[in-house]
Formats: structure tokens, C-alpha cells, sequence
């Protein structure tokens, strides 16, 4: 017979001698349920990614935002975004959005509901900026349709019945001196809030941009002072 | 997002003239006992478009009839293509008696579309013996019923040029008996009618061709260039010089041109037909799907109908237009190639009932597979685009410029994502990345102080006038600063009074931890963008 017990250890220890960060990698993007979400805001969701269908709110930063998009787009999904004030594109390019594949609305006017229902039709995730006087009805109509093609809603101002919402708590820039420098690394503190079990309130410290992590990594490679 | 100037250039009812007829002689060519078309004499005495043999006899007893032939009309039709084309390059036929060809750059050129006009038809009618008519207008389609005319039609009048029209120049049968049923006789009374109304009850052809009614014509959505690995190609050994051969090849390539966009599930709207002889000359010519052809259920070509026009073009080379310095017919062809130049998704059929569902639940999750859902992003976004207008649906391109908003180039869903030279050049004065991640829409005003409460200003030598201490927005409480770096100036268009701007740009960071963007401009403070 096969040895069944000894091909399953092997199996084990081949996958142990990955490193914690793929095993959760290739956890999340296996996960059919699951939008991967960048390494450093995996500690805000419960699941560790964003759970297709549901709508979350981040308020407070843009960067955030562009954040989270870049990680969709990075695994070749499409985003787009309804609402204006837009998203700087350059941010989003640097953020490593692919501008191709973020499609945009910035006037939809009185339209809104549906041009979101129509996008949700059929893109990864759908950025809303929500006009000051939207109604609940309209809301809870888009999260089920959110929820019914397995589409995210990301909402950046307050919205009914949201699963999780993400908030900026306190922020920093470095960088900047008085009259020198420049904005360099933002440092934000954000606190994650929701139904489920993300009842309990999370937190966590994100610098942003992304890339300055790479940066500030290489920077301690330097070589030495002469 | 205006239409591109176009030129046609129309032989009238050239089934006639190619067949042997002339415009005073009644002759007419018929197919399955039906007219197909008739010389100006025959029209005169009643004959008309779909007659019966019988009836049209009847009418006209003197009438000449010829054989239909398609391949005939094409090959003729070579002589007219290739002396418009020793004037102005780029043409494309759309059927034979039929071409067009875009006219900005030559009637630059020529010092104007009227004298262009008159070099063309000299040109013609020097080099073959057929009348031609000409016109021009913004769009292939106002182009062409411009020729019919015998018309310029000055930019951006195509509409009001349209309007008085009758609904059948559209080409589509069944949509126009309806409006006709409707009502709706002319192209002005169809375009006055709501576009999103149109759309909701004639789908995206529908729209379509409402867009040209209104004098709009966008290359049809999400037209874009075929990958190289599309085109399909053939080495001709012994070269081929006869015409049965040359049709049997263009079935042979025609269907695996037509197999391979139809793996990816494109259409092609325009295709090149390439071929070279023994001698070394190298001939192209480019077919364009009739915009306004009846084959409404199939957007671009089918497999039949690029074979069809590769065996035409064939022949129209082999028999006589292919010469060779002394004017002999030269020799033969070698090699051959079909190259889809542009093709669109092919979304004219029905999507199933449970297609959409079981489509996206399959891959609902992880990653959806590149382009894997293009035809129902394509879809969301015409549904859209069908709400709020063509333009409200946009990509960003990142590319010249030093201001935030300047570098932002917004292209509309559909339209080519063009990289421009000057996006790839330095921009010197562009301020460091991280770029802000709020742009808004029209800059703030606001008001910065010094710690003292006075004004800070910018001279012209861009001196600061003291440390900014507070920063203010409106009514609210002022919020103290705790880092700032600038000035850096952009003085844009110096040259011309009426746009130029002087400029000092500021980071500044406040003691909450936002960074703001502000720009201080004639001695007043405002915000630009939100590092958030």
C-alpha cells in the first residue's frame, strides 16, 4: 500500500519551509472569499483580507484607500470610483494602482445609485464617494448589491450598514522641517470597527507610502561612512 | 471628443459604370431577379432599387441588364483607389465605389479642402474614365452622405448637414421601418429624441447609429489595435498570377484570420491586406466594415466577408495594377498577409440566461484572470457611459506637466490610452513623491500667518516674508503649523499675458498630522491638494 502517513509529513514539512508571510499569502489569495489586502493592514480585518461582498467605509485617508486598491490591482482585478473629489491618479500610480484597470466617475449626479449598482455588476471593487444627502434606502440597496455579486464597496464617508470601517485615530508626517524637506512618510495610527467578529476594535500603525518600508530597508545597506 | 475631418470619395452607382453602363445609357445590375443598382438615365424612367426584372422592363423597355459581380466592381475600382491614393495616403475602401480617407493633413497640404477636392478629382478623372463625386465632413458617415451631395459640410455642422435626411441613409432596415412607424421620418427627428431612451430600446446599435444621426461619430467603443500574433500569413510557392488561385488562398488565411479573433472573442472593423510580388513591390490597401451596414447581429467582419474582399483586392492587383516600371503587368505574388488592423470585442450576441451568473460565481474570489472579464467591465461601463455621456467615464494617464492637476490627463472609456513623447521628459519643479492622494476639484481658499498673527507673503524674488505659524480655513479656529518647506515657484506661460501664472507652491504639515498642498498666488493662500 501507499504510505499514506509518511507522503502527508512530507507534504507538511514542504510547506513549513516557507516563510510566515507567504504561508498567509498564499492563504489569503487561495481563499476564494477573500480580497488580498496589503501586509501591513492585514491585523485590521478579522479574516485578514476583505470578505468579497461586503461594504467597508475608510475615512480619514485617501492613501488608505490607494492602498487597499493597489493590493486588488496588483492581482489583476479592476477597480473603480464614483465621486469626486477624485483620488490623485499620481498618488494612485505611486501607490502601484494600475491606472488602466481604475476606471472612474466623477459627476454622476443624481445618478449615482445606479452607476454604482451598474459598476458592481462587474468590477473587484468599487471606491464611493457618497453625496452629503444619501439616502439609507440607496444604501442598503447598493450593499446588497455588493453582496449579491460578490463585489467590495468601499465607501469613504459614513454609510449604513457597513461590515467594518476603517479610521484614521491620529496621523503624522515626516519629513518636513521649517522651511525644508519635504513630506516624506506618513504615519498613520488607524483603528478598525465592525459587526462580526470585528466587534473588538484593532489597531494598528501604518506607514505610508508603501514603498518607503523598501526605502527605508535599502537605506540601512548603505555602506559605511568613509 | 470631435470627430476625425473625413474625405469620400463616391463613383455613383458604380455597379453600373463597372459592369460596362454608362450614367445617360438606362442599364441596370441584377441579382436573384432583383436590382441591385441602376444607372441616373434608368432612375429617371422609374426604374428602382429591389425592382423585379419584369418590373423594371416594364418600365424602362430599352434597359440594359448586366450581371451582377461583385469581384468586377472591386477590381475596377483599384484604378480610382490607387489615383486617389498617389494624392492623399491612408485611404480605405468601404465598398467598391466607395472610399474614404482622412483629409486634415492634405487639405493642409493642398491650402484647403476645396482646391484638395479639385486636385482629387482631376486626379481621377486623368487617370481612369469615371466620374466621381466628393465630399467632406467631420465622420466617415456625414462624409459620406456629403459625397452623395457633393457637399463640404464645414466643421461641427455635420448635425444640422444630417438632420433634414431621411431615416433610411442609416442602413439599418428594421430600425428604420419602425421609426418610420413611428413617425420618425428624418435623421433630425431620430437625433432629437432622448439618447438614453435610445439606447434603452434599440441597445448599443441602436445608440450607435443615433450618435450618428446627432453628427457624433467616436470609433465605436473599445476599438483598439490587434496584437501582432493576429495576423495570419502565407508564402506563395510558385508565386501565384491567376485569380482562381488567389481566391482560394483568401478563403484559406480569411478563415483562420476569422478562427483566430474569434478564439479571443474580437471582431475586426478594419483589416489590411498585404501582399508583395516576385519583383519586390510591396502593395497594402485597408478595407473598413461598412459602418452602416445592414449585418446589424455582427459587428465587424465574418469569415466570408474577408475572404471576399481579399479576392477582390487580389485580383484587382493581379489584373493590371500591379505594373512594373515600363507599365507591364509585373509578376506575380509571393507572399501575402491579412492583418486585422483594428478590432473591437464582439459582444453582438445574447448573453445567456445564467451565463453572467455562472461566469462570475466561478471566479468570484482570488484573483479574476487578466482581461478574463472584459466583455462585462466593457458592458458595465456602455451601460454607464449610455447614462451620463461617453466623456463621464474616464481613465487617468500620469504624464506632462509639473502642476498636480496638469500631469493628470483624463481619457475617456474607449478612446486610446495614448502615450504622449512629452510624458516620458523630465519635468523639472514637479514636486517630490509621494504625490498627494486628494487632488480637489478647485483650489481653497485659506488664509497663513505668522506666529505674530501678521500675513505671510512671497515676494517677487520669492522671499518668504516670515515662518507660516497659523493656518486658517475659513471660519474655522486656526491650527498652528508644525513644518513647512517651500517656496517652490512655477512661473507657467510667462510669454502670453492672458494665461500666464506666477505661482509659489508650500508643503505644509500641521500640528494634527495632515500635510496640505498650498499655493500662494497674487498675495492669497490657498489649498491645492491634501497629502491624506
Amino acid at each position: 500500500m501507499f504510505d499514506t502517513q509518511g507522503m502527508l509529513r512530507s507534504a507538511a514539512s514542504s510547506l513549513e519551509g516557507l516563510s510566515p508571510d507567504l504561508l498567509e499569502q498564499l492563504r489569503a489569495v487561495g481563499s476564494k472569499e477573500l480580497l488580498p489586502v496589503p501586509q501591513a493592514l492585514a491585523e485590521l480585518f478579522p479574516e485578514g483580507g476583505v470578505r468579497r461582498g461586503s461594504t467597508i467605509t475608510v475615512s480619514g485617508s485617501s492613501s488608505l484607500v490607494l492602498a487597499l486598491l493597489a493590493e486588488v490591482s496588483a492581482h489583476q482585478g479592476w477597480c473603480a470610483e464614483v465621486g469626486s473629489p477624485l483620488l490623485g491618479s499620481a498618488a494612485a500610480a505611486e501607490a502601484g494602482v494600475e491606472l488602466e484597470r481604475f476606471v472612474r466617475v466623477a459627476e454622476p449626479g443624481e445618478q449615482w445609485p445606479s452607476v454604482v449598482a451598474s459598476l458592481l455588476e462587474a468590477f473587484d471593487i468599487v471606491v464611493i464617494h457618497p453625496p452629503l444627502r444619501a439616502r439609507e434606502a440607496d444604501m442598503r440597496r447598493l450593499s446588497a448589491r455588493a453582496r449579491e455579486r460578490s463585489a467590495v464597496l468601499l465607501t469613504t464617508a459614513k454609510w449604513e450598514g457597513a461590515a467594518l470601517g476603517l479610521t484614521v485615530i491620529e496621523q503624522r508626517w515626516h519629513g518636513l522641517g521649517s522651511g525644508h524637506g519635504y513630506l516624506q512618510a506618513h504615519e498613520l495610527e488607524v483603528q478598525s470597527l465592525g459587526r462580526g467578529a470585528a466587534v473588538r476594535p484593532r489597531r494598528a500603525t501604518v506607514w505610508l507610502p508603501q514603498a518607503s518600508e523598501q526605502l527605508s530597508q535599502a537605506s540601512e545597506q548603505l555602506p559605511q561612512a568613509l | 471628443m470631435t470627430a476625425v475631418r473625413a474625405l469620400a470619395v463616391w463613383c455613383p452607382d458604380w455597379p453600373v459604370i463597372a459592369a460596362g453602363g454608362s450614367a445617360e445609357l438606362p442599364g441596370a445590375v441584377m441579382h436573384a431577379n432583383r436590382i441591385v443598382a441602376c444607372s441616373a438615365a434608368a432612375r429617371l424612367d422609374g426604374v428602382r432599387r429591389g425592382q423585379r426584372r419584369r418590373d423594371a422592363q416594364s418600365k424602362c423597355p430599352e434597359l440594359t441588364v448586366y450581371h451582377h459581380d461583385p469581384a468586377r466592381d472591386a477590381r475596377l475600382f483599384e484604378s480610382v483607389a490607387v489615383a486617389v491614393e498617389a494624392i492623399v495616403p491612408g485611404i480605405e475602401i468601404i465598398r467598391p465605389g466607395l472610399l474614404v480617407v482622412a483629409a486634415r493633413g492634405a487639405a493642409r497640404y493642398y491650402q484647403g479642402e476645396l482646391p484638395l477636392l479639385a486636385t482629387i478629382a482631376r486626379a481621377v478623372s486623368d487617370a481612369t474614365r469615371y466620374d466621381v463625386q466628393l465630399g467632406i465632413a467631420d465622420g466617415i458617415f456625414a462624409a459620406t452622405q456629403a459625397a452623395y451631395a457633393a457637399s463640404i459640410v464645414p466643421a461641427g455642422e455635420a448635425a444640422a448637414f444630417l438632420a433634414p435626411l431621411p431615416i433610411r441613409v442609416l442602413d439599418r432596415p428594421e430600425l428604420a421601418d419602425l421609426l418610420i412607424r413611428l413617425g420618425i421620418h428624418t435623421l433630425g427627428d431620430f437625433a432629437d429624441l432622448p439618447r438614453t431612451d435610445v439606447l434603452a430600446r434599440f441597445g448599443p446599435d441602436g445608440a450607435y447609429v443615433h450618435d450618428l444621426a446627432r453628427g457624433i461619430e467616436i470609433r465605436p467603443p473599445a476599438a483598439r489595435v490587434a496584437p501582432p500574433d493576429l495576423d495570419v500569413e502565407m508564402t506563395l510557392d510558385p508565386p501565384i498570377d491567376r485569380v482562381d488561385t488567389a481566391t482560394f488562398i483568401a478563403k484559406t488565411l480569411a478563415e483562420q484570420l476569422h478562427e483566430r479573433l474569434a478564439a479571443r472573442g474580437l471582431a475586426c472593423i478594419r483589416i489590411s491586406i498585404e501582399a508583395c510580388t516576385e519583383n519586390g513591390e510591396q502593395l497594402s490597401r485597408s478595407w473598413r466594415h461598412g459602418t452602416t451596414s445592414p449585418a446589424v447581429s455582427a459587428p465587424g467582419f465574418t469569415a466570408n466577408a474577408i475572404a471576399d474582399r481579399t479576392r477582390w483586392q487580389l485580383d484587382g492587383w493581379l489584373s493590371g495594377a500591379i505594373r512594373s516600371h515600363d507599365g507591364q503587368p509585373s509578376s506575380g505574388l509571393v507572399f501575402l498577409r491579412l492583418v486585422p488592423d483594428e478590432v473591437i470585442h464582439d459582444d453582438g450576441r445574447q448573453l445567456s440566461l445564467w451565463g453572467a451568473e455562472a461566469g462570475r460565481g466561478a471566479e468570484a474570489g482570488g484573483a479574476s484572470g487578466p482581461g478574463g472579464d472584459l466583455e462585462q467591465i466593457d458592458r458595465a461601463l456602455a451601460r454607464v457611459q449610455g447614462m451620463l455621456g461617453p466623456d463621464a467615464v474616464v481613465t487617468a494617464v500620469v504624464g506632462a506637466g509639473r502642476d498636480v492637476a496638469e500631469q493628470i490627463r483624463l481619457v475617456s472609456w474607449g478612446e486610446p490610452r495614448d502615450v504622449l513623447p512629452a510624458d516620458a521628459w523630465p519635468w523639472p519643479g514637479r514636486l517630490p513623491a509621494p504625490s498627494p492622494a486628494t487632488v480637489l476639484k478647485s483650489a481653497q481658499p485659506a488664509t497663513i500667518t505668522d506666529i505674530g498673527g501678521n500675513p505671510v507673503v512671497v515676494t517677487g524674488r520669492c522671499v518668504v516674508s516670515a515662518a507660516p505659524g497659523w493656518l486658517r480655513i475659513g471660519q474655522q479656529p486656526p491650527v498652528a503649523i508644525a513644518g513647512w518647506a517651500g517656496p517652490w515657484p512655477l512661473d507657467v506661460r510667462w510669454w502670453d499675458r492672458l494665461t500666464a501664472r506666477r505661482r509659489a507652491r508650500f508643503q505644509i504639515a500641521t500640528i494634527d498630522g495632515a500635510g496640505l498642498l498650498m499655493v500662494c498666488e497674487n498675495g492669497r493662500w490657498f489649498i491645492e491638494a491634501l497629502y491624506d
